[in-house]
């Protein structure tokens, strides 16, 4: 009992520790590889490889925006945004809603901020961003190439051990 | 005295004639100038963003419980499909379906997902007989398969080539198509399965009239992205879904040739003097008949005793 104790204290101990040195890696520096988890549904978690895009792109705001204090990359930001300072949050989901397909959030997705109305979802804006640039870069483009497929997903698209048996080629009649 | 009747008749029918003359006019004027349920809800269609994915289409199979797919909705080879010398079309099974098109000026193929638009004021509506069909203040055009008789007319009215017929049943054929998932989700104010399933929203979800700024702010924020129109704002009377594209619109199959008026125009004036040849031709004739004729045949009458007395 007493040894249970012991060990439960320490695991958050440790947790404590880890959470702090996490925080603190993220404000200082960037994370090098960030589990995209979120929305896994029909498709399996990303592991985004984070060190690698930012070798491979010039500069951070190229996806974060004017929020990791690197500058400026769209137009449209720069009007208001400088981009030389870091905000509080540069995570995708703290900005992008997870579910903002409501009519009430397609404008002013908090108040006060007028000018980021048609805002993506957080899957668009992920995917957006990804596929996007991907397509420039000839990246990987296929749905499998980022995330393998769920049995909930092999369910849903028909495929894999779901997959249309020959009988269905008599529905085209 | 039978003087009077008949001018109290011709008059009485003038009026009446006048009356059915205007009412119709009236009432189609009205329809023609109908621009929506105002807080009627729409999708803006991105084009630039569909990467041919077809999650739109099993989630469209899923949620309106539509048959097994013939092909899985991962396998692209669908895009390869000619049927009858065309790309794919929206059928009894599948109420909406993603087609790819190759562009001259690009290389990469434009990826275009077909459904009911959803008319503000729907030929399909317009030409059935019975009624089955409604356009809801939510902003769909939804239909009655128990009130449908199978006629057909609302598959040569629509100017998208949308309702499809469940040609295998033999008992009861009905039309079928996509209803903005007007009775599990559009109703509720919650979005169509198609448009939640999205993973690059293509599709946006809103009021009509929010959505349509946001189109043209699109085309506004990203000078040479997109092509200056937005496809559905005036075509036909205007159309619940619209789209907006970084190709020209006839590259990606759209019909171009449209007019800007409801389908519902191209007929109008015709129907509108229908009423009007039924009855006032029917009464003003038959008072011309009575006018003409009475006189007549009492002056035949008398010629004819005159006839009859001076051959004697």
């Amino acid at each position: 009992m007493v040894n249970a104790g012991k060990h439960l204290m320490t695991g958050l101990g440790v947790l404590l520790l880890s959470a702090i040195l996490a925080v603190s890696c993220y404000a200082m520096d960037y994370p090098d590889e960030v589990e995209i988890d979120s929305l896994a549904n029909l498709y399996e978690a990303v592991v985004f490889d984070h060190a690698m895009h930012v070798d491979a792109t010039e500069n951070c705001s190229e996806c974060h925006h004017h929020t990791t204090g690197s500058g400026v990359a769209n137009d449209y930001c720069a009007k208001c945004h400088d981009g030389k300072e870091e905000m509080d949050s540069v995570a995708c989901q703290d900005c992008h809603s997870a579910d903002p397909v409501s009519p009430e959030n397609l404008h002013n997705p908090k108040p006060g901020y007028s000018y980021h109305n048609d805002q993506p979802n957080l899957k668009a804006a992920y995917h957006l961003n990804c596929v996007g640039c991907h397509q420039e870069v000839d990246g990987p483009t296929g749905c499998e190439d980022c995330h393998a497929k769920t049995e909930a997903g092999e369910k849903f698209y028909h495929s894999g051990e779901f997959a249309p048996k020959e009988s269905a080629h008599s529905s085209g009649h | 005295m039978s003087k009077i009747t008949r001018r109290k008749f011709l008059a009485a029918s003038a009026a009446g004639g006048t009356a059915i003359m205007m009412a119709p006019t009236k009432k189609a004027f009205a329809a023609g100038s109908f621009e929506g349920f105002p807080d009627g809800m729409g999708v803006l269609v991105d084009l630039t963003r569909c990467v041919g994915c077809r999650t739109c289409e099993a989630a469209c199979n899923k949620e309106q419980q539509l048959p097994e797919p013939a092909k899985p909705f991962d396998d692209y080879s669908v895009f390869d499909e000619i049927h009858h010398g065309q790309k794919r079309r929206t059928t009894d099974k599948a109420y909406t379906i993603v087609n790819r098109y190759e562009l001259k000026d690009t290389e990469e193929p434009l990826y275009r997902k077909i459904q009911c638009n959803h008319c503000n004021e729907p030929a399909c509506l317009t030409s059935c007989f019975v009624n089955a069909y409604k356009k809801t203040p939510e902003g769909a055009v939804i239909y009655d398969s128990h009130v449908c008789v199978g006629c057909r007319n609302c598959m040569i009215a629509c100017p998208f080539h949308i309702p499809a017929y469940t040609y295998h049943s033999v008992l009861n054929p009905v039309i079928k198509k996509c209803i903005f998932c007007y009775d599990t989700r559009l109703k509720e104010g919650k979005p169509p399965a198609c448009v939640e399933s999205c993973p690059q929203q293509v599709m946006t979800f809103g009021k009509r009239k929010d959505l349509m700024k946001i189109a043209h702010e699109r085309i506004k924020k990203n000078p040479g992205k997109y092509v200056d129109h937005v496809y559905g704002e005036k075509e036909v009377g205007g159309t619940g879904w619209f789209y907006i594209s970084n190709a020209p619109f006839e590259e990606a199959g759209f019909d171009v040739h449209l007019p800007k008026k409801p389908i519902i125009d191209n007929v109008k004036d015709f129907l509108a003097i229908v009423p009007v040849v039924l009855t006032v031709w029917p009464a003003l004739f038959t008072g011309f008949h009575l006018l003409a004729t009475k006189g007549k045949s009492h002056g035949h009458g008398d010629d004819h005793s005159h006839d009859e007395q001076g051959g004697h």
